[in-house]
């Protein structure tokens, strides 16, 4: 009689809140490794390529700290409005309404050398990416209509509109039909980080909206009343905290930083509207967000190992061979490793005979 | 002749409260045995034990002589252990025929025809093809009962069924258990109300703390013995005391309408109702009957669309288009049917919960939250209640109905609210709790605080309220002194005979001609008309 089975705890386990994302990466690391062995690769050398050799350049963590910055961003928003069930899963197209309208200011502005055009540029920015998620919200407190699918759909109506402007009225007219804006102005940049590397001011951004954050969902009521409306809507509702109110945040906190992050991309390294403007970020950071544990120190290291995974995937496509698609699934491996993992932080495996307490409601209602 | 069940030296422990220690319990075939226990004495663990749903760290279970290990409910519903849960287990989004056809096998249209055959032969009246949304949570015990008989169990469980049920659908609930009972099927009754058991149970086996303290033929027992086997001590009897009312009105209801958006909701038509400073005043019904409507207009859960008509005031102040947490600034104090999901949030902490409606009293400060305030407040309101917990760190949702009861009556009393407003307030909390809970309703009422009770228990509006009301399909009755009518009278008041009796202050205007059609009622048993 050793049959394992789920059991509830009466409390989630904070041991098993840190350790799951610990194992959901070691667990892909063993996964990967069976990858690269069928691929005919040193797992040794690719593991060396792809997690070690882009932290033992200045340029390589450069990159890292590159890619951190807008998954650190967008991954904090995300978690609010992930805090309380309010699903978006449409930065990317956020992102590209940011990157799209405060290109657009920029390019108004070429030739100006006002120190205020950066600024303008993230507040502009800012605001297309809320306003890119509060569609999403308008159609759900009015029309009940599911945000998963609208922000999803929206991220796609996002990318047309950004193919249509950049070969159409952003386009460059000396770019010799090149489907790409003009260069942006001195002004119009973030200003380098540290020298040999592509890194820039925008990482500031980033770490301010992590305190933001910290405060918002560990500290503050609001934070509190949006949690509630996630975890229990009719407790929300008996408290007195509206519910639209709780979707209208969630998804404008998570637009905003996504918009906000397509400035940086666009005033960082890119410097110019083109057809590709985010490898990913806005669905990245979905699974840097549950990776951190919704938490916004742990989307911290979340954010950084998943840059790591990013820069790593490039170099070890150039040293070691390994097809550039690895990255992809480094990530998918990892978000499907991390929520099976994530059971045990509300559940215990436990031989079949001996069990901790929990009349838990949701105990009985599982098995009916 | 082999018992049906059969439990030798059961123990189960867990790391926070509850416990099962070496517990002994026989059942034969067609007896109906009753578990009594306080909240928290372990009875409900006992029964999860038994369907499957844990499994005991020591002792053995037999089953028609046989030693079984019970895998999970499926395996005992397999070997013919049916089980009714305290908290329903049903889809509101399904009808009552999709929700039986997901345990019983069969086609819609032909589990609807059993449905209708069990619920005629045993009384259980049931449309197969209404949405569980839209039913009142007797009624949704009436579908988790056929949904057992469907599945011809040769156990019953039954966990605190009455405590959702009025007087008349408590009788009715017996002939359905007694009928099964004389086909052979045993049924384990769960209750801590005495004088149920002593008019139900062949057997009783008394828990208290985990352990078996005694096992008794109820019908040699008195309310008081059985009590003391109980609790270990007498029942507290509360004492009620005059009202000392100045009259202010502290709560104002006025000829309030109001159409539910939800179509099977029930309508409040030309609901008025007052309620002074240090007076409690019940309304009593069967529920489904428009007091979850009515509760939410009072609360601010709902607010009265354009096509509503009437007033909700608290404290002379206008509420009717104000939230709820506003109507809390104006003193304003509720506690809502539903504990989970409404009243508390189970993934949270009891601290977190104190929370929800305290953080306007000094529980934050420039919108953030302040920690330690929050967790005094949780210890005190846990302390102060007998709340038994695992402290201000557990998780709401791992408190018994009742402890999580109690935990929030004391969050909402340590308010200290002008108005408080309860809905159930003692369902399934055990009798010690429920008198403790009467008990500080009137001293609340003391100290000059309105109180409305909603409550289908009728001895308990009895017992602490000065005056009542009645509600019958979305009418509230004018109101009676307690002291001036009878049980009888609000009982056949409760299946809308009020409608048509002569009225007493002129206050109220009801349509004498709808009233014939009205007094139907579809939940009731007919009881004998008596004018009033």
């Amino acid at each position: 009689m050793s049959a394992l089975r789920l059991v509830l705890r009466t409390q989630p386990s904070l041991r098993a809140q840190l350790l799951v994302p610990l194992v959901a990466v070691l667990l892909t690391l063993f996964a990967g490794s069976i990858m690269f062995t069928l691929l005919g690769k040193s797992p040794l050398a690719a593991f060396y390529a792809f997690f070690i050799e882009p932290l033992t350049t200045r340029y390589g963590i450069g990159e890292v700290l590159l890619k951190t910055g807008p998954l650190l961003l967008i991954a904090q928003g995300l978690a609010i409005g992930f805090r309380a069930r309010v699903w978006n899963i449409g930065a990317e197209g956020q992102l590209l309404l940011g990157a799209i309208a405060s290109g657009a200011l920029a390019l108004q502005f070429e030739m100006s050398d006002s120190k205020w055009v950066l600024p303008a540029m993230i507040v502009v920015g800012t605001l297309a990416g809320a306003f890119w998620a509060g569609i999403a919200a308008l159609l759900r407190t009015r029309y009940n209509a599911n945000e998963i699918l609208v922000t999803f759909m929206l991220s796609s109506i996002a990318l047309q509109l950004l193919y249509y402007l950049v070969t159409g009225p952003l386009r460059d007219p000396m770019g010799m039909s090149f489907p790409q804006s003009a260069m942006f102005g001195d002004a119009a940049l973030f200003s380098p980080l540290l020298d040999g590397t592509r890194v820039n001011t925008s990482l500031f951004l980033s770490f301010i909206a992590t305190a933001c954050a910290w405060v918002f969902v560990q500290r503050s009521l609001p934070g509190y009343k949006l949690l509630v409306s996630g975890l229990a809507p009719g407790a929300a509702r008996y408290a007195g905290f509206a519910e639209n109110r709780a979707v209208w945040m969630g998804l404008l906190i998570g637009g905003a930083a996504a918009g906000m992050a397509g400035v940086a991309e666009v005033a960082g390294p890119l410097g110019l509207l083109q057809r590709n403007i985010s490898p990913g970020y806005g669905f990245a950071a979905i699974i840097v967000a549950f990776l951190g544990g919704l938490h916004p120190i742990g989307i911290v290291f979340a954010a950084l190992f998943m840059a790591l995974i990013y820069v790593g995937g490039d170099m070890s496509l150039v040293s070691v061979g390994i097809p550039n698609a690895s990255t992809t699934i480094f990530q998918g491996m990892l978000l499907v490793f991390y929520l099976a993992c994530y059971v045990f932080v509300n559940y215990r495996l436990k031989r079949s005979g001996a069990e901790p307490a929990a009349s838990r409601s949701t105990e009985v209602a599982t098995d009916a | 002749m082999t018992e049906l069940l059969s439990l030798r030296g059961i123990s189960k422990v867990y790391p926070s409260v509850v416990a099962n220690d070496n517990v002994n319990l026989d059942i034969d075939e067609g007896e109906i045995h009753a578990i009594l226990g306080e909240n928290g004495a372990g009875k409900s663990t006992l029964m999860k034990l038994i369907y499957g749903v844990s499994q005991p760290d020591n002792g053995t279970i037999q089953w028609r002589g046989q030693t079984v290990t019970i895998k999970n409910p499926a395996h005992a519903r397999s070997l013919g252990i049916g089980m009714v849960f305290q908290h329903f287990s049903l889809f509101e989004t399904l009808t009552v025929a999709e929700n039986i056809s997901l345990a019983v096998n069969g086609s819609i249209a032909s589990l609807s025809k059993r449905i209708t055959d069990v619920a005629d032969s045993f009384g259980l009246p049931i449309a197969p093809d209404t949405m569980v949304h839209s039913l009142s949570v007797g009624e949704r015990q009436r579908v988790e009962i056929v949904r057992c008989i469907l599945q011809e169990p040769r156990l019953l469980i039954m966990d605190e069924p009455t405590s959702v049920l009025p007087p008349q659908g408590v009788d009715l609930l017996f002939a359905t258990l007694r009928k099964l009972a004389q086909g052979g099927c045993s049924i384990l009754y769960i209750s801590h109300k005495l004088e149920e058991i002593r008019s139900l149970c062949d057997n009783a086996t008394v828990l208290r703390d985990g352990k078996v303290v005694a096992t008794v033929t109820p019908t040699e027992e008195t309310t008081q013995s059985l009590a003391r086997l109980m609790i270990g001590r007498d029942i507290p009897v509360t004492r009620q005391q005059t009202a000392s009312s100045d009259g202010r009105v502290m709560l104002d209801v006025n000829q309030l309408s109001h159409t539910p958006e939800d179509p099977f909701g029930t309508s409040i038509s030309d609901a008025s109702l007052s309620v002074a400073a240090g007076e409690i005043v019940g309304i009593a019904g069967i529920s489904g009957n428009g007091q979850n409507e009515l509760m939410r207009l009072i609360s601010g859960e709902s607010l009265l669309h354009s096509s509503g008509s009437g007033t909700v005031s608290i404290n002379g102040s206008k509420v009717n288009r104000l939230s709820p947490e506003q109507r809390r600034q104006l003193g304003f104090a509720f506690v809502p049917e539903e504990r989970i999901g409404r009243g508390a949030v189970p993934d949270l902490s009891l601290g977190f919960n104190s929370l929800l409606t305290s953080h306007n009293a000094g529980l934050t400060r420039f919108g953030f939250i302040r920690f330690a305030a929050m967790a005094e407040r949780a210890q005190q309101c846990i302390k102060d209640n007998d709340v038994r917990c695992g402290g201000d760190n557990a998780l709401a949702g791992s408190l018994s109905g009742g402890n999580l009861q109690k935990f929030i009556v004391g969050r909402e009393m340590a308010l200290a609210p002008q108005v408080l407003v309860l809905s159930q307030p003692t369902w399934g909390v055990d009798v010690g709790a429920a008198a403790d809970i009467r008990q500080a309703l009137i001293e609340l009422r003391n100290k000059g605080t309105a109180i409305l009770l909603v409550s289908e228990e009728i001895e308990e509006l009895f017992e602490v309220c000065d005056r009542l009301h009645v509600i019958y399909e979305g009418k509230l009755s004018e109101s009676l002194r307690t002291a001036e009518t009878n049980v009888q009278q609000v009982g056949q008041w409760m299946s809308g005979q009020f409608l048509s009796s002569p009225r007493a202050d002129g206050l109220q205007h009801f349509d004498n001609q709808k009233a014939a059609g009205d007094s139907q009622s579809p939940a009731q048993s007919p009881s004998p008309r008596i004018a009033p």
